[in-house]
């Protein structure tokens, strides 16, 4: 196992410690209360450590580990949506091709090749499953059927891939080592949906879209906010490349882009008539439901860095 | 442990729990609705072959060489391979549904699992039919029970395997798939009830199905 660079362990360190604290104030909250049902607090706690027990040991393990591990997240949460959607009976051999092109562009991505990691999935694949469709011949629902397989395999395959491209740029803030990003991107857009989520519930009264999302507030879109760009400003300079001036420009880039995932992801929902979108993860709902966020945040930020070092 | 059980359990161990975790993932509504012992029979909607795997699947493994799926015995037992297949891994109590059979005799050995205390899975729509349609529901499932009425009766609706794995079709793709377990019924009043109250049970788990979309419900 190699050797984990110390700000990266530091900050693994710390977030274990922060589940140790859930955990205890957990069974605290059972004694307490001994009547209440806690049932669905343990199930998300324990899937939180399921969670970030197998990222930080594939983490750890190695790039290559790392890269396959989003693969099969980029996978699962591809198959989610496409589940959940309408589909038309004609095009599974079309969606077969959609799951394919996720050993391709993790491949790139473990090349390291670049041009072809950012152009092949909007360019080859959005190119080539119309005409996979086409030979198949069935034209009525065309349209719908191509736009929402094309959008699926962008938020699933392409945003995730990003994350595990963050793993194989080149170091350049030893302390924090490759893992240093991929830890910053991840513990901040999941920061970001909890402090929106308490400011919202503590000072909420002005409803930002209430058709969509009608739990989410001016109030904690702007006090999330303003907290993740001052955690930014501190921690983007221990765990990227960044500067703690533009650690602060991409925490306001996590906290707006994470805002704008998760509510894409309800009106997905919202139109389907559902409220989770699988039962994968315990207490939480599905994959889509934990990485709401993450499609928007992932992409938006490996470029902001890749523009700004790279 | 009797060494005939060893094929289905590894089956089911080594192929079947991965694939469905991965390869296919389940969204299983009331799961603590299924029988934990027999005598019981479970009556599922049918639309892909991967139907009775992974009703199979649900169960422990202690307990699955006693899951026995009622199947067609003109198409499981048609070749050598498919038959050795059937019997020794799915554990199938084959059917003749070719017509000429006498219904008592049909159903001769789907009782005598019953008596052994085993889980029967029967599809009462008959064959797999259209993907993701709900065919008719015949009345066997009410002959078959005609002297235990004492033995419940499990609904269950699956979903999105249809897709995954249909009729006529050898690609496997993924989606994930839900499997919505419904209260026990028992056999009662003439045969036209108790598929009638079948029939509108499916209908409500069908409901809870998450793979399902309001479009489909209109059709």
């Amino acid at each position: 196992m190699p050797e984990i660079p110390r700000h990266s362990a530091i900050a693994m360190g710390i977030i274990l410690g922060l589940l140790v604290i859930a955990t205890c104030v957990r069974l605290l909250l059972a004694k307490k209360h001994p009547g209440k049902d806690f049932t669905e607090l343990r199930q998300r706690i324990q899937s939180w450590w399921w969670m970030v027990g197998s990222l930080f040991v594939v983490l750890s393990a190695s790039t290559g580990t790392a890269i396959v591990f989003f693969g099969l997240l980029s996978f699962l949460a591809l198959k989610e949506f496409l589940s959940i959607v309408p589909t038309r009976h004609a095009d599974r051999r079309v969606i077969f091709w959609a799951y394919l092109s996720i050993p391709f562009q993790f491949y790139w991505v473990y090349l390291e090749w670049y041009g072809m990691f950012i152009i092949f999935i909007p360019v080859y694949l959005f190119l080539f499953l119309p005409l996979r469709m086409v030979l198949i011949g069935e034209t009525s629902g065309f349209i719908r059927a191509i736009a929402t397989l094309h959008w699926m395999t962008m938020l699933a395959v392409f945003c995730i891939s990003h994350i595990a491209y963050l793993v194989t740029l080149p170091v350049k803030n030893q302390d924090a080592g490759a893992i240093g990003l991929v830890l910053f991107l991840l513990f901040m857009t999941q920061f970001n949906d909890v402090c929106q989520f308490i400011w919202g519930k503590s000072f909420g009264r002005h409803k930002i879209i209430p058709k969509v999302s009608p739990n989410k507030t001016w109030e904690g879109f702007l006090g999330g906010g303003v907290t993740i760009v001052l955690c930014s400003g501190i921690l983007a300079p221990l765990l990227t490349p960044l500067s703690w001036q533009y650690g602060l420009l991409a925490g306001a880039l996590i906290g707006a882009s994470g805002f704008v995932g998760d509510v894409v992801v309800s009106s997905v929902k919202r139109d389907l008539q559902i409220k989770d979108s699988s039962q994968l993860i315990p207490g939480h709902g599905g994959l889509l439901d934990r990485m709401d966020s993450l499609l928007y945040t992932s992409p938006l930020f490996f470029h902001f860095v890749y523009f700004l070092c790279y | 442990m009797q060494i005939s059980r060893i094929p289905k359990i590894l089956f089911f161990a080594v192929c079947v729990r991965p694939l469905v975790l991965i390869a296919l993932g389940l969204n299983i509504v009331n799961r603590k609705g299924l029988p934990t012992s027999g005598p019981a029979v479970i009556a599922a909607n049918h639309n892909s072959h991967l139907d009775a795997i992974v009703l199979i699947s649900l169960f422990p493994l202690s307990m699955i060489h006693r899951v026995r799926p009622a199947a067609a015995a003109d198409y499981f037992l048609a070749n050598p391979w498919r038959a050795w297949f059937s019997k020794n891994i799915m554990g199938i109590i084959p059917l003749d549904r070719t017509g000429g059979t006498d219904l008592d005799v049909l159903f001769e050995s789907c009782r005598e699992a019953l008596d052994r205390g085993e889980v029967l899975i029967l599809f009462p729509e008959g064959s797999r039919g259209d993907p993701e349609k709900m065919g008719r529901v015949r009345k066997g499932i009410v002959h078959l029970l005609k002297d235990r009425e004492h033995i419940d009766v499990i609904p269950i609706v699956m979903h999105g395997l249809g897709r995954a794995l249909p009729r006529g079709e050898a690609l496997f793709v993924p989606f994930n798939c839900d499997v919505v377990i419904g209260d026990a019924l028992r056999v009662s009043g003439t045969a036209a009830e108790f598929t009638q109250k079948l029939k509108l049970s499916f209908h409500k788990l069908l409901n809870c199905c998450l793979t399902r979309n309001p479009e489909d419900s209109e059709k």
